[in-house]
């Protein structure tokens, strides 16, 4: 197939940036999405050009790393997949396919399509530690849980970082994000224990890094490639309004 | 800073702040709606004016709309602080945006809010300045041994005038379009999300949005008619 690509390009993040426009032909509908960037890449290089930068890793949908938004939308049309999941099939022969990177303030742009997710990392960290034994694995049933606690702990955890939430969202709000990482330890007996002191840390970070506030549009859960539900963000308010009144610190 | 500003100043904080005044002038748009159907009746203002002089000189209701102005501002300028600060964390724009995504409603409540604001000034001085501090003819109803200021007629007056008429329905349908949104939405952001009760709120919420906005946008058109 043949397809027009438009694509962010910027050299730095004090670089304004501005769309480049590409051509490419003889592209498989087999190709995965990053493959056919690959292809542009490599006729870039041969006619002596800078390659588009895009960042990927484990290419099957479980790192997170293959942050773009392709027509509108964070990790493309499929429901439920990321980017590198994504294939050729799901365009049509003579396409013009728009790429962008996320926007969000508190993830600069780094280069092209990379964008600078670490506030997430800062958030993950704000939320701490949970107190389990080091060490021999535990055995399985030394805890017992419920299947459907487990299942919907499972759910929440199954969130890779990947930052689609804060690009879909028109208030670039990370909630969704922050959610499903606390909600994944606040379901379960293990991470109960410091649930109070988790959610005041990863929503105060929160707020630090520069998201915007969530309004209930849904658009997160829309695009999250994980189907992370909106449910978690509502179990997150809660926490946080319990953490604030009965945690013991004043400030 | 100690715990409570500092939740009240956090994003979650600030949102329990929307959804409480949300859902208080909710239940108040629902009382309003019921006095002002009483515009409807064809008793030469009876029922309504001797509503509305309840409305201003009970003192469980006075105490009550100081709430109701607090709650307001409340609402309207934290909601614009939301607003500006939610504009900014996108920063640079998407080219091209798929706006299906969220409803026309709740990527817009900043806008709608601002035009609700808009009428709402105006629709305080029409009547409510007018009430309080204007000069109204009074009138003195068979049974009643106190005498009334007419609001029906001041009701009655500006809405003979299509214009207003047709700003009215149109903050109507504004007001419609934002509770379409934040009716459901204030129960989320008070954390209440539930499988067997989450699809009730919206259906409630869907219905009281219709039943209010119609309701509303009737009285003048009727009036108009009449
Ligand atoms: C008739 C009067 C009004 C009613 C009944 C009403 C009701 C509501 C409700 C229930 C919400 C949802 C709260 C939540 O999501 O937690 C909301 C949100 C909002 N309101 Fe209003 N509102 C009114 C007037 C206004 C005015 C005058 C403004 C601003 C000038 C405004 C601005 C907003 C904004 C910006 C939001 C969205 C906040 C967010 O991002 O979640 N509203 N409103
Ligand atoms: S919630 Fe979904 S969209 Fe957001 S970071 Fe996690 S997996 Fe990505
Ligand atoms: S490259 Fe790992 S999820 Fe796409």
């Amino acid at each position: 197939m043949k397809l027009t690509l438009k694509i962010w390009r910027q050299t730095n993040a004090n670089d304004k940036g501005s769309f480049e426009t590409y051509n490419l032909d003889n592209i498989s509908t087999d190709m995965s999405f990053l493959e056919m960037l690959d292809v542009l890449n490599e006729q870039l290089v041969t006619e002596k050009k800078f390659p588009v930068s895009f960042e990927h890793d484990c290419r099957e949908g479980i790192c997170g790393a293959c942050s773009m938004v392709i027509n509108g939308q964070p990790h493309g049309p499929m429901k439920g997949t990321t980017t590198c999941q994504l294939h050729m099939r799901s365009f049509n022969d003579g396409d013009t396919i728009v790429i962008e990177p996320f926007r969000s303030r508190a993830f600069p742009v780094i280069r092209d399509l990379v964008v600078d997710r670490s506030a997430f990392d800062r958030i993950i960290q704000a939320g701490g530690y949970i107190s389990v034994n080091t060490g021999q694995a535990q055995d399985g049933n030394a805890i017992p849980i419920e299947k459907d606690t487990a299942l919907a702990a499972f759910d929440s955890a199954t969130c890779i970082g990947c930052g689609a939430c804060v690009a879909a969202c028109p208030n670039a709000s990370a909630m969704l994000f922050t959610s499903a990482k606390v909600s994944h330890l606040a379901k379960l007996p293990q991470g109960e224990v410091e649930s109070t002191k988790r959610v005041l840390g990863m929503v105060n970070q929160m707020d630090q890094e520069g998201f915007g506030k969530c309004s209930n549009t849904g658009a997160c859960e829309a695009e999250c490639p994980k189907e992370i539900s909106i449910e978690n963000i509502a179990l997150m308010n809660r926490e946080y309004l319990k953490a604030s009144i009965s945690s013991d610190k004043m400030g | 800073m100690s715990w409570f500003t500092n939740f009240l100043l956090s994003s979650i904080g600030q949102k329990l702040i929307m959804s409480l005044t949300g859902l208080f002038l909710i239940v108040f748009l629902a009382v309003h709606l019921t006095g002002n159907l009483q515009l409807l009746y064809n008793d030469n203002g009876e029922a309504f004016n001797t509503y509305a002089y309840f409305m201003t000189s009970n003192l469980f209701i006075k105490i009550t709309s100081i709430g109701l102005y607090t709650g307001i501002l409340l609402h309207a300028i934290q909601g614009i602080l939301i607003w500006r600060r939610n504009v900014a964390a996108r920063g640079t724009g998407y080219k091209v945006k798929k706006a299906s995504d969220a409803s026309f409603s709740s990527r817009n409540m900043g806008w709608l809010g601002v035009i609700i604001a808009i009428f709402l000034a105006l629709h305080l001085y029409q009547f409510w300045a007018k009430m309080h501090f204007g000069t109204m003819e009074m009138i003195n109803y068979h049974g009643y041994d106190y005498a009334v200021k007419d609001l029906y007629s001041v009701v009655d007056h500006i809405y003979s005038n299509p214009v207003y008429v047709i700003i009215y329905v149109i903050s109507m349908i504004v007001v419609g379009l934002h509770l379409w949104h934040g009716f459901q939405s204030a129960f989320q952001s008070l954390g209440l999300n539930h499988k067997k009760y989450t699809p009730l709120i919206k259906g409630l919420g869907m219905i009281y949005t219709i039943v209010v906005t119609l309701g509303f946008a009737i009285i003048p058109i009727y009036m108009y008619l009449n």
